[in-house]
């Protein structure tokens, strides 16, 4: 029975793959974006407002918030699950982490609309 | 399985082994990271929004106790992001063993420092 190996909805693996995922995403965009900065030293307003009117970077930023919602939300349930042992504690912050998440994603993509 | 497994997870009796460092330093970051996304929103707004906020926003980074901050933050990212590459090549299943995890620990640590070191001297 492979399934009660995995659990129900195999949520661990998914989790733990989601998390490799998004982590592998948000570095290749922050070397990206590293390399932009080192190409173009003494960056004005206008290179950096430009970069962000193309489609593709549009994309690319939302990519890297999700991700960033995704690996940031595995990230804070482990950590509270091992070290917040009170249960209703766990669920509120829990519950906080997750709008809080929410909404910066919304955020983002509202600053990335703006654009 | 059983239900009363003894496990022990309470930070301030738990040894520390040098890959323990390394990875509640990456628990450590990870959080602060959390914390900081609001903030990096706020610079990415200000930064996209006009001439005007973008150089409000230079103004504020190059203050002197915001750029303090601003290098707690990079060497908050700088050492996630060394860590997690560790733990992604202890994925595909480099460095498992006692010794060489240990070993990437520490160098972890050490490549970390360096670069933090650097961003510091990038910034001042």
């Amino acid at each position: 029975m492979v399934k009660s190996v995995l659990g129900v909805n195999h949520q661990g693996l998914r989790d733990w793959l989601f998390q490799r995922m998004s982590a592998v995403f948000m570095a290749v965009y922050v070397i990206g974006l590293l390399i932009y900065f080192v190409l173009h030293p003494e960056i004005t307003y206008y290179d950096w407002h430009n970069l962000f009117t193309y489609l593709w970077m549009k994309a690319a930023t939302l990519l890297f918030f999700l991700s960033l919602l995704v690996h940031a939300w595995v990230g804070m349930w482990t950590i509270f699950t091992d070290y917040v042992t009170c249960p209703v504690a766990r669920l509120t912050l829990n519950t906080i982490v997750f709008f809080a998440l929410t909404g910066f994603f919304f955020a983002a993509l509202l600053i990335l609309w703006g654009v | 399985m059983k239900k009363q497994r003894p496990k022990n997870l309470n930070l301030f009796t738990i040894r520390f082994p040098i890959p323990a460092i390394a990875s509640i330093l990456h628990r450590i970051s990870g959080f602060i990271l959390f914390l900081l996304i609001p903030f990096i929103l706020w610079g990415f707004y200000l930064s996209l929004t006009s001439a005007q906020s973008f150089n409000d926003l230079h103004q504020i980074l190059i203050t002197p106790w915001v750029k303090l901050v601003i290098w707690c933050s990079l060497s908050a990212f700088l050492y996630h992001f060394i860590a997690g590459i560790r733990h992604l090549l202890m994925d595909i299943g480099m460095g498992e063993e006692l010794k060489s995890g240990k070993l990437s620990a520490i160098f972890t640590i050490i490549i970390a420092a360096v670069l933090i070191i650097l961003t510091g001297i990038w910034l001042w």
